[in-house]
This record gives structure tokens, C-alpha cells and sequence, in this order.
């Protein structure tokens, strides 16, 4: 038996499980924080930075979604400064790659829109980068446009963890890093794709998506739990 | 070679012969993925997809991860690079006193961008961070052989006479 | 080994150096080996053997002697004669003058005193003064003493209060408490245990660590194989940049040395103890020097960092309790054990004792490696041990901390060196690098050049550091090309804190420092980048316009 430890977020008292993340208790309790590179069921990256809390007693900002609760925690959801940092969290992503909601299969269902939208992201304070990679449509059923990636490895996750195939990694490093199919290969070439679909259900964005279906039809976020609640027991081998 | 590994469209020559003797020496440890690319750089020159694969079939790891640690790691080539090869130290110490002018000259001169190589494959210009040789900043390493407190005119010259080309036109 | 053979081999060796009169040590590192440093070894072979004094003159092949300035560098003892650039021709007029005729040359000598007078050598007490490659010259010099004295005189407990007391802190540049650090690995549960030296020395200019681990290998082993009795580890790893082959070489050749003599391996000094090295190449990714990313390296990974907790002392290599030190915390070791804590504790600061390995660099008339006391101030390694800027130029600034410290100006020089006041003024110690600049460095270039090589060492993990650095260096970049405006300046400002502030590891968390730096001391130099459309130390502009050209 796990012990259950007791902390508050926003005032209120909670009870959590030791070892849970504060993201997860939080979402337990009801209490919003917003995230985007988390997805519960798969591990955690940390990496987007959106779901950022102070904790009293501490001058640094945390990723809730890696930050595990403990004793006594007391854990504040909202401020001047977290807004300040989430707001630069989005706007970094938006201006990293081309996103343009008007032409992506993604809009009104694409999280990073959401999210901007409530955080009120209503331009951009840095300049656009205009990357160009190349669509790929090799895939029967999928397309992947590298352009609307936000890096946030959801299906890098899913796919290793979830379905047990690890056909998807991160090639290069930093503003260079992209999603990648086996070696850089073709989405329709690459041999260890189990073509389940799992990495397209879980995309926050319009990187992967079914072909011929604008996601408003798919309605991605029952497609999630869908996905989430059929765990694969299959491992790595 | 243990049950069950494909052959992939690498050549079975002496090279091949010492990369899976290394591995086996390795016992086919997947966290000994990174001394195996080092092991496999020395032998082919660089890496290329059939190694990557035929590596990645021998330590049983998918192939995204293979390649995605092949491509974090700036050492690792994944192109055969030139016949010659030009680095010019970019570390603090070197880019204080002038490195930047040797790189601009190499790549006015020889047609070439850094991180790349000339089209008749002669040479090749690599950037790095810092050869620790900060003392004797700015430093260039044409073909292995270090040139310290160098000039832009001394380097050019130490490769036109490697090379053995003047200048290469831009096209 | 047994402990009665060590002091019997101490004790030969010892009687053998005492047997010549002079030894001339021929600097073959990194910094010398480039101009010559091997056919002027054989010169002074050669010259010693012609003039028939090979019984009185031993010649030897050691490692850096600081100067890097001079290379190649060479040191005749006794005396400490130190001749610089030395050619083969050279080593044998020293050879026939110094040696045979006992006239050192005083023309060919280095006439610096300045440059080791403030110094102090703990951690470099035998760089340039052993053969590296010879574990006898370290035997000879009370090597592998201290380890003796740990395993057989004191219990794992007593090293770790040892250490403790002596206040020394990691030097690796987050200045944790080394003694507090071990015991969170002795403490935590799990086993086997690792140990992991850190040698991935990115810093574009710093060279301090690939120094140490050229010139003296076994001090680096010696304080591992300490560490690991301490905290009980059975395995160690030595993380070494593979830029650095002549490093690379040397501590391979170190460990089976150790190895053959039984120093590593079961039942060292036939106690109960045992522990083994490896070494690990690293592959050109600066971020690997960080605590979790080279975890992930070591187990064939991406060098990507993880969020703590967990901890390493807890969860570390394959999940076990692993401790990483710097390899220049290591080096302190054995002489902290000999010595005793106390005698530590008494050099440098009452917060912050022992000395620090700097590579001094940049725009400064004598640049080497030095290694000084902490609390000794910047103006005294700049201008004393330094000598200065160039003649004709005008000091600017003086950045320490390697590619994420900040730049400090002429009124911070009074600055005693130690972690607390370094931070204080937005500088940081790092790895121990210090680079100077003078009045034709533009500051807001150079801010431009270390935010460019933390873009490129970035892992892209997290959204800061991946995309936030790019959108700094991309405003910085238009700076000096006469775009943007004033307001800029508020903006920069901001997403500066956004990235100290939310990226997942130090190097996003310090990436930012250069230009937050630049922007407090050098805020002019801006505003007429911006304004006034020009560069005051004409860098910036090249395509026409401005000061430049």
C-alpha cells in the first residue's frame, strides 16, 4: 500500500497518493492547471512548460506534471507570473513552426489553439519561423506534416509505452530536434510501424492526422481515452 | 552472428568482421549503443542508414532510437565527409581573436559552407566548440595537424597546399 | 597490492629520482603537443645522451606546467627553471649550458614571476612535475597514500566527515557540498552502487579539467576509487569528452596501470573492498555535462536531462544510487585526507575553502591554466597573474563561467572569486573558465556568440530553452545588424526571465546570463546599436552603414 500524503492547491486540502504528480492530483480534485505535452496513462515529459506552479517556500517556478506532491505542500496554481510564463510558453510554440489554423485539418480541435485562445495569446511578440518540411502522405491511412509538430512526443510516448513498438523518436537536438518514422524514413516505409493509430489520436496539434478526415469529425477527445483505455499489453522486443 | 539478425546491404569485409566482433565484446548490451557508433565511425568513416540498421538489428533496439542517438551527438557523421578535412576551433577563446575571419575565408575561398563539403568532395569544413588549445587561440586543424595564433592568409594557404587547388569558383 | 609494497616502491622511486641531479620535464599536453612538444622531448633524449650526462639528468614526459602561452613549455629542476617556446635546437644548447655546464640560459627563460606568485597548487600540486603515464612518478610523489589511510585506517563514515569538514564544494560549477552529496549516496538504498567522474569539459574555452586529467590521471582514480569506499560504490565510470583523445589516452592507459598493480580491482590493499573503472566516450553534445543527461549518455541514450527529484544519490545509473563528481572535486581528495580538513578549510574563504582551477583566456597577455585560492579577487587574476590586456587596449569586461556566465565590468573586478559573490553579480563559476575581453570585443556580438552555442548545445526538451534561445539569439543577431527598437530591450529582458526561470536543466536556467549581463553593465553599447545605428568596437555592420569597416 502506497501512502497517502495531505496538501493544499489553491487553499484547498487535498489527499494524493505518494509519488503522483501534483498535475495528476490536481486533475483528480478538479482543479485546472493547464498543460499540453502531458497525456495521463504514458510517463511524463516536463517539456512544454505550460503546467507551471509555484510552490510556497520555494522562489522557482515547477512543471506540475513532474513535480511530485508531498507533506505539507502548498501548491498555488495561478499568478501574475505563472500566466506571464505560460503566455510565453505558447507564444514560443506558435512562432517556432508555420501554425496557421485556417489551413490546418487540426482547427477547433488543436490544443495549442485552445490554449492560446484562454490565454489570451492575441499575437506574436517574437518573429515566425517558416520551416519547410516536406508533408508526408506515403502512409495509407496517415499524413504527417513535421510543420505543426510542437515536439511535445505524446506520440513518441504512446507509441513506445502504450503499443510497445518505439517506431517513432526525436532525430537532431534543440530547434532542430524532429519527430522521426525508424531512420528518417517515410511514414509508409517504415517497417516497424504497427499502423495503429494510437500517435495520431494523442496528437495535441495537426502534426498527425487521419487521412481525408478533418479532426472536427473524429472528435479527438474521446478518440484519447478511446486509445488510453485499451492499453496494449505488449512490451518492447 | 545470433539467430534471427537479417542481413542488411552491408558489404561482409574485414570491417563488418571487427564491428560485430566489438558488439559481441559488448555482450549486445544496448546501453553500450554509444561506444558501438564510436567503434563503427573509426572502422566506416561515418554512418551510414545500412549500418545504423544492421547496429540497431544487432543490439535489438528499434531503429528511431538508434538513429535518434546517432543524430544527437555532433560527432557522429552520417555523411561520408571530404577527402580533406578543415576545423576551425569555434570556442570562446578562438572566436575572441578571430575565428570567424578563417571560417568566412575558407568558405569565400573554397566554395563551401561550414558543416559541409565541396562538390568535387575534396573538402570538408567543419565548425567545433572549443579544442581546449585556448592559449594558442585561434587554432584550425587542417587534416589533423594543428595551426595555432593562426591568420586567415596562413590557414588558406596550409590548405591550398593539401587540397592542391587554388580556389574552388562558385558555381 | 599489499600496503608494505606501496611504501617499498615509493621509497625505490623516490631514491631514483634522488639519484640525478636534474630532471628536465618536457610539458606533452594539449596546449604544447601542437608546436612541437614530442620532437623536443627527443631533443633533450638525444642531447642528454650525446654529452654523456644520462646518469645525472633524467628526462621526462609530464603534462601541462600552466603556461600555455609559451608552448612548448619546459621545467628544469631543481630551482623550477622554467624555458619557454623551446625548439630542439634550443634543448640542446640548455642541455650543454644548464646541465652540463650548470649556466641556466637565462634568454631562453620565461622572466614571468607575476603569473605563479598568487597562485596556489592543490589540485595541479603535481601537473608538469610527473610522468602521467608513469603510476611510479605518482607513487613517488605520495600517491595512492591517501587511499591506503582510507581503507585501512578509517571506516567509510569517517572519509565522508572528513570531507565534510574540509567545506570543499563541487567544483563541477553548482558548488553542492561534497561531503553532504556523498552522504545522500552512502545513505540512500540500492545497490550496487556508482560512481561517475565527470570530465565532459564543453565550455567552449576551458580546458582546465582535460589539463588535470592529462597531467596527473591517477589523482583523478585515486579520489574516484576514495569516493566510491565512501559511499559504498562497487563501479566507476570516468565520462570523458572524446574531443579531448590525448586525455582519452592518458586515463586509459592510467586505469590498466592501477589495474596491473592491483590499486584497482577485488580486494584492494587486501581489505574487503573492491572497485573497478571504466571509461566513457562522450560524442560532442555540451548539455551530457549535466548530472541527469549523463546518466542518460552513459546508458547509450540522447543526452537529454531529466526533471528532479528523483535525485541522482537516489535514483541514478540503471536507477541505483550513483554519485557524480567533477573530476577536479576528486582531485582535491587525496589531499584532503592527508592533510586533513583543517588544514583544507584554512585556504580560501570561510564559505567557500580550497582553490579553483581556472583557463584564463581572451584579450589578457599571459592566458594558461592557473589555479588560484578562492577569495583571491578578479583583479588579481586578471591584471596580476594575467598581465593584463594587450598593450594599447582598454579593459571592457571579464565573463567567468563558461558560455552561460556572465560578464562583469571594471568596477565588479574587486569581486573576491567565490560561488555566493559570482552569482550575486549574475556571473557564475562554472566550469572555471575565465576569458577577457578588451575594447575591440562588442558586447552585444558577444552576448550574440554564447546565446548561438547554447541554441545549438540546447536538447529541445523544453520549450525555454529550445525555442525561447532562438527567439533570443534572433533579436540579439538583428541587434547588430541595426534592426529593432528601444523597446526591444524590455522585451529581451522579459523572456530572459522566462527562460532562467521555467527551463527543466542549468543550461536553460544560465543560458540567459550573457545577455541579461551585457544588458545591466553595457546597456550603451545597446542603445547605440539600436539608436544610433552603430557598433562602438566596430564589429557589427558589415554589410555597410555604422561604425564598422
Amino acid at each position: 500500500m502506497s501512502k497517502t500524503v495531505e496538501l493544499t492547491i489553491d487553499g484547498k486540502k487535498v489527499a494524493a497518493k505518494e509519488g503522483d504528480n501534483i498535475l495528476k492530483v490536481a486533475r483528480e480534485n478538479n482543479i485546472y492547471i493547464p498543460a499540453l505535452c502531458y497525456l495521463e496513462g504514458v510517463s511524463s515529459l516536463g517539456g512544454c512548460r505550460v503546467c507551471v506552479v509555484e510552490i510556497r517556500g520555494s522562489p522557482k517556478v515547477f512543471a506540475s506534471c513532474v513535480t511530485p506532491v508531498a507533506e505539507g505542500m502548498e501548491v498555488i496554481t495561478d499568478s501574475e507570473r505563472l500566466r506571464r510564463y505560460r503566455k510565453w510558453a505558447i507564444e514560443l510554440l506558435l512562432a517556432e513552426r508555420p501554425h496557421v489554423c485556417s489551413v490546418c485539418v487540426a482547427n477547433g480541435n488543436c490544443e495549442l489553439q485552445q490554449l492560446a485562445t484562454e490565454l489570451g495569446v492575441d499575437h506574436l511578440r517574437v518573429d515566425r519561423k517558416w520551416t519547410n518540411y516536406e508533408l508526408d502522405l506515403t502512409h495509407e491511412r496517415f499524413a504527417y506534416d513535421p510543420n505543426r509538430c510542437i515536439l511535445c512526443t505524446r506520440c513518441i510516448r504512446v507509441c513506445d509505452e502504450v503499443e510497445g513498438v518505439h517506431a517513432i523518436d526525436l532525430m537532431l537536438r534543440g530547434k532542430n530536434s524532429k519527430v522521426i518514422f525508424d531512420l528518417d524514413d517515410k511514414w509508409g516505409f517504415a517497417e516497424s510501424c504497427t499502423s495503429c493509430g494510437k500517435c495520431s489520436a494523442v496528437c495535441p496539434v495537426g502534426a498527425l492526422y487521419v487521412k481525408g478526415k478533418p479532426l472536427s469529425e473524429v472528435k479527438k477527445k474521446e478518440l484519447v481515452s478511446f486509445v488510453m483505455s485499451r492499453r496494449s499489453e505488449k512490451t518492447i522486443g | 552472428m545470433p539467430d534471427g539478425v537479417q542481413q542488411t546491404g552491408l558489404k561482409t569485409d574485414r570491417r563488418l568482421t571487427l564491428l560485430e566482433a566489438a558488439i559481441k565484446k559488448h555482450q549486445y548490451r544496448k546501453d553500450a549503443l554509444l561506444e558501438i557508433l564510436h567503434i563503427a565511425q573509426e572502422l566506416y568513416g561515418y554512418l551510414d542508414k545500412d549500418l545504423l540498421t544492421h547496429i540497431s538489428k544487432l543490439l535489438r533496439l528499434p531503429p528511431s532510437h538508434v538513429y535518434g542517438v546517432a543524430t544527437f551527438y555532433n560527432l557522429f557523421k552520417l555523411k561520408k565527409p571530404g577527402a580533406h578535412v578543415v576545423t576551425v576551433c569555434m570556442g570562446t577563446a578562438c572566436y575572441v581573436k578571430g575565428a570567424e575571419e578563417i571560417v568566412s575565408a575558407i568558405e569565400r575561398d573554397f566554395n563551401v559552407k561550414r558543416g559541409g563539403t565541396t562538390p568535387d568532395g575534396k573538402l570538408s569544413l567543419f565548425v567545433t566548440r572549443c579544442i581546449g588549445a585556448c592559449a594558442m587561440a585561434p587554432n584550425t586543424i587542417v587534416d589533423g595537424e594543428t595551426i595555432g595564433k593562426a591568420t586567415p592568409d596562413e590557414v588558406l594557404k596550409k590548405i591550398r597546399a593539401v587540397v592542391g587547388v587554388e580556389k574552388v569558383e562558385a558555381r | 597490492m599489499k600496503p608494505d609494497e606501496l611504501r617499498n616502491l615509493a621509497q625505490k622511486e623516490d631514491e631514483l629520482r634522488k639519484s640525478y641531479r636534474y630532471r628536465i620535464n618536457v610539458c606533452c599536453s594539449s596546449g604544447c603537443m601542437p608546436f612541437g612538444a614530442l620532437k623536443v622531448l627527443s631533443a633533450f633524449k638525444d642531447a642528454v645522451k650525446e654529452s654523456g650526462v644520462e646518469e645525472e639528468c633524467y628526462v621526462a614526459r609530464t603534462g601541462c606546467i600552466g603556461t600555455c602561452s609559451i608552448a612548448p613549455a619546459v621545467l628544469v629542476e631543481p630551482g623550477d627553471y622554467l624555458y619557454q617556446n623551446v625548439t630542439p635546437e634550443k634543448a640542446k644548447e640548455i642541455v650543454k649550458e644548464h646541465i652540463v655546464n650548470n649556466r641556466p640560459v637565462k634568454s631562453m627563460l620565461y622572466g614571468n614571476e607575476a603569473y605563479f606568485k598568487k597562485q596556489l597548487r592543490i589540485v595541479l600540486r603535481n601537473a608538469g612535475k610527473i610522468d602521467p603515464l608513469r603510476i611510479e612518478d605518482y607513487i613517488a610523489v605520495g600517491g595512492y597514500y591517501a587511499l591506503l589511510k582510507a581503507l585501512t585506517r578509517m571506516t567509510p563514515e569517517g572519509v565522508i566527515e572528513e570531507v565534510a569538514l574540509s567545506g570543499l564544494k563541487g567544483r563541477g560549477g553548482a558548488g553542492f557540498l561534497t561531503g553532504l552529496k556523498w552522504r545522500y549516496v552512502a545513505r540512500a538504498t540500492g545497490s550496487p552502487k556508482y560512481v561517475i567522474a565527470n570530465l565532459d569539459e564543453g565550455d567552449p574555452g576551458v580546458f582546465a579539467n582535460r589539463t588535470l586529467a592529462e597531467a596527473d590521471p591517477h589523482a583523478i582514480i585515486e579520489g574516484m576509487t576514495i569516493a566510491a569506499y565512501a559511499v559504498g560504490a562497487s563501479k566507476g565510470y570516468i565520462y570523458v569528452r572524446s574531443e579531448y583523445p590525448l586525455a582519452v589516452e592518458t586515463l586509459k592507459k592510467a586505469i590498466e596501470a592501477a589495474k596491473s598493480m592491483g590499486l584497482l580491482g577485488e580486494k584492494i590493499f587486501e581489505t574487503a573492498f573492491s572497485f573497478d573503472i571504466e571509461l566513457r566516450l562522450g560524442a560532442g553534445a555540451f548539455v551530457a555535462g549535466e548530472e541527469t543527461a549523463i546518466l542518460a549518455s552513459i546508458e547509450g541514450r540522447r543526452a537529454m536531462p531529466r526533471p528532479r527529484p528523483p535525485y541522482p544519490a537516489q535514483s541514478g545509473l540503471w536507477g541505483k544510487p550513483t554519485l557524480i563528481n567533477n573530476v577536479e572535486t576528486l582531485a582535491n581528495i587525496p589531499v584532503i585526507l592527508l592533510k586533513g580538513s583543517e588544514w583544507f578549510s584554512s585556504i580560501g574563504t570561510k564559505n567557500c575553502t580550497g582553490t579553483k582551477c581556472f583557463s584564463l583566456t581572451g584579450k589578457v597577455n599571459n592566458p594558461g591554466l592557473i589555479e588560484v585560492p578562492m577569495g583571491i579577487t578578479l583583479r588579481e587574476v586578471v591584471f596580476e597573474i594575467g598581465g593584463g590586456v594587450p598593450p594599447g587596449r582598454r579593459f571592457k569586461a571579464v565573463q567567468v563561467g563558461g558560455p552561460s556566465g556572465g560578464f562583469l565590468p571594471e568596477q565588479l573586478l574587486d569581486l573576491p572569486i567565490d560561488y555566493e559573490s559570482l552569482t550575486k553579480a549574475g556571473a557564475i563559476m562554472g566550469s572555471g573558465g575565465i576569458v577577457v575581453l578588451d575594447d575591440t570585443s562588442c558586447m552585444v556580438d558577444t552576448a550574440k556568440f554564447f546565446t548561438e552555442f547554447c541554441v545549438d548545445e540546447s536538447c529541445g526538451k523544453c520549450t525555454p530553452c529550445r525555442a525561447g534561445l532562438y527567439k533570443l539569439y534572433k533579436i540579439l543577431d538583428g541587434f547588430t545588424q541595426g534592426e529593432g527598437d528601444i523597446q526591444d530591450l524590455d522585451k529581451v529582458e522579459d523572456l530572459c526571465e522566462f527562460i532562467k526561470e521555467a527551463s527543466l536543466c542549468g543550461l536553460g536556467q544560465t543560458a540567459p546570463n550573457p545577455t541579461l549581463t551585457t544588458l545591466k553593465y553595457f546597456r550603451d553599447e545597446y542603445v547605440s546599436h539600436i539608436v544610433e545605428k552603430k557598433c562602438p568596437a566596430g564589429k557589427c555592420f558589415k554589410d555597410g552603414g555604422g561604425a564598422g569597416s
